[in-house]
């Protein structure tokens, strides 16, 4: 059984957010992180590895800098990576992005009982389309926003955490699960796992070794076969943070107007 | 000096551990109720903190001497005493059994030190000898298959957890001075082990310190460890590795100063503008980051020295614990001061920093005894 977790470096939004001028995002001058909800899924991988033993593959696309963030989540536990990068690879949208990932996946191989993560959705372009797409151009069952995993032969329970309470499904392997972060808590690195990192495998994929690949094809790959258009980017305004008032509910409300009461709200 | 990837991401794995883990929460409470956290250990010990320079072959994680710097100093920016947490088992309790133990000896209690299951502690000073350690009087008779221990250790940390200590106790009281000591692996469960009442100290409050008694202790010959009547050597050598984790505590420890400092200066507002657009405040900020980034230096070159066997090594442990706990204490001086009269309130970090600041010059040796250790490397 293999897990592949797809993963994506993305910009700490703690820090500044450059935007080029054609709108996309200039990744070259942010400070980047591993994208919280992969985090969460690289946990489930790892759990699973835990409890019965599997080899846990991070699967990322991006910039050669990417193979750092393969090699801390290496360092976390996975047992190698895959970095797929090229510059036909470029500009990609979610369409073209999971068009490469499927084929990169189909490349390496998907067997019958592998199973692959996917964070719900990314800090930076929170669409969570990526995810179900590579399950679609799979043709694989998806279950997302998945809150609790558990693993029986080769169906995996899931509770899908939705806004309005849960849903618990059952699926059978292969397939792809998209992790939300309330899911887990992502492990820390181990200092002997960091020493190691640099001595696993971390597999390349440019255009050559994957354009024989059925998804592979130029015209739905890179910034070309994007259908996506930015028309503008922007930093949201920043939200005020919120208070959360404890006690009994009188005491609560009895805080509240207190406190609007003091603003002139009422 | 410019880390290596692999320690760049170890500092990083360190303080996004201390900064999530070590909540204002858990270090106020400490600091308040004393006693010790065992969840954070048991998390500590989960990543490997716990044998971060131990072997890998005993359960621990292989880091070499600057990973353990690094650790102690990314924790104890955060949290000084948080940081002894996890030292002590990679040098004063571990060292001894590093540095003599035979492998029935490692594997018996190297491991689950290693692993986080049992807390081993140094046992050296006594009542009438600190800082003169070699006039230690807790004796050891051997009986048998035995040695029979009497005596009292005092100032140990962590001993009232502890499972076992390494215990330093004269076994030929002809040899005078720091010959004829001996050192013992001793369970603190035995017949006869008792700790006194946990200290109520300035600062580093929680991480319990005691004395231990020893009252017709019987401990196996086995547990002898290293050569019976040399074991003053390996204290003092142990006592090496322990400085440079004081030296890295110290430095972070300025550092969590100095980043209270900025903030601070930055929101603070007086005559008009933030007291950080004052000469007076920008200097004493100015001075501290340069004093810190010396330490830093030397505190990471002698790490690298310690580890390629350079003969220097123990006179540079020295030169770190002593410039880097005087310069911590100077610092976290300056970043009360910042605060003004908040700096002097608990609810600002800077009062308890300040606190813990004060038992880096003290212990595993004052900064006199440093300077003895310096002085002496150059007019032997």
């Amino acid at each position: 059984m293999r897990v592949y977790v797809c993963v994506k470096q993305v910009p700490d939004t703690s820090g500044k957010v450059a935007v080029n001028e054609d709108g996309t995002l200039n990744r070259a001058s942010m400070l980047t992180i591993i994208n919280p909800n992969d985090l969460s899924a690289m946990e489930a991988a790892l759990e699973l590895k835990d409890a019965a033993r599997c080899q846990v593959t991070a699967v990322t696309m991006g910039p050669p800098p990417a193979k750092k963030m393969l090699q801390e989540l290496i360092a976390m536990g996975a047992d190698d990576a895959v970095l797929i990068s090229g510059r036909e690879f470029g500009g990609s949208d979610t369409y073209a992005t999971s068009q490469i990932i499927a084929g990169a996946l189909q490349h390496l191989g998907v067997g019958a009982e592998d199973v692959i993560f996917c964070g719900r959705q990314a800090i930076d372009g929170d669409t969570a389309q990526v995810g179900p797409q590579i399950a679609e151009k799979l043709d694989l069952p998806q279950v997302t926003y998945a809150g609790k995993i558990e693993k029986d032969g080769s169906v995996l329970r899931v509770r899908r955490l939705m806004e309005d309470g849960y849903m618990t499904v059952e699926v059978k392997t292969p397939c792809l699960v998209t992790c939300v972060k309330e899911l887990n808590e992502p492990r820390y690195m181990t200092i002997k796992g960091i020493i190691e990192c640099y001595d696993k495998p971390i597999v390349v994929l440019d255009y050559e070794a994957l354009k024989d690949e059925p998804l592979i094809d130029p015209a739905t790959i890179g910034l070309k076969g994007s259908p996506t258009n930015i028309f503008r980017s922007f930093t949201p305004p920043q939200k005020g943070a919120g208070q959360m008032l404890g006690g009994s509910s009188q005491e609560a409300v009895n805080e509240l107007v207190g406190q609007l009461v003091a603003k002139h709200v009422v | 000096m410019i880390l290596s990837e692999a320690h760049e991401l170890m500092r990083k794995n360190f303080r996004s551990f201390a900064e999530t883990e070590f909540t204002t929460e858990i270090q106020e409470q400490l600091d308040r109720e004393g006693g010790f956290n065992w969840d954070i250990w048991s998390k500590m010990a989960r990543y490997g903190f716990t044998g971060c320079k131990l072997p890998v072959e005993y359960g621990g994680q292989g880091g070499d001497t600057l990973a353990y710097v690094l650790m102690n100093e990314e924790f104890s920016r955060i949290c000084p005493v948080l940081a002894i947490y996890a030292n002590t088992p990679n040098s004063l309790g571990g060292g001894p059994l590093l540095a003599c133990g035979t492998p029935p000896q490692l594997e018996k209690y190297i491991t689950p030190v290693a692993k986080g299951e049992k807390q081993i502690v140094f046992a050296l000073t006594e009542p009438g000898a600190g800082s003169d350690a070699g006039s230690l009087t807790t004796r050891a008779v051997a009986d048998g298959d035995y040695f029979i221990l009497n005596g009292r250790k005092c100032f140990i940390s962590g001993a009232p957890i502890a499972d076992y200590a390494v215990v330093y106790a004269r076994t030929n009281p002809d040899l005078k001075g720091s010959r004829g000591i001996s050192m013992f692996i001793v369970d603190m469960k035995l017949p006869g082990v008792s700790c006194g009442k946990p200290e109520s100290k300035m600062g580093i409050s929680g991480y319990p310190t005691s004395d231990i008694v020893f009252e017709n202790v019987r401990v196996h010959k086995g547990d002898l460890l290293g050569p019976l009547d040399k074991g003053y050597s390996v204290a003092m050598k142990t006592l090496d590795g322990g400085r440079l984790g004081v030296a890295a505590q110290s430095l972070g420890l300025a550092q969590g100063c100095l980043d209270e400092a900025v903030k601070y200066a930055k929101g603070r507002k007086q005559f008009g503008k933030p007291i950080a657009n004052h000469q007076g405040v920008s200097f004493m900020i100015a001075d501290m980051a340069t004093e810190i980034a010396a330490a830093r230096e030397l505190i990471y070159s002698t790490a690298v020295a310690k580890d390629a066997g350079d003969k220097n090594a123990s006179t540079m442990c020295a030169m770190s614990k002593y410039y880097a706990s005087e310069m911590a204490n100077r610092v976290a001086g300056k970043a009360v001061q910042i605060h003004g009269g908040y700096g002097f309130i608990k609810d600002y970090k800077v009062e308890r920093l300040y606190r813990d600041a004060r038992i880096m010059t003290l212990y595993e040796g004052t900064s006199q005894v440093q300077q003895i250790v310096i002085s002496r490397s150059l007019l032997k």
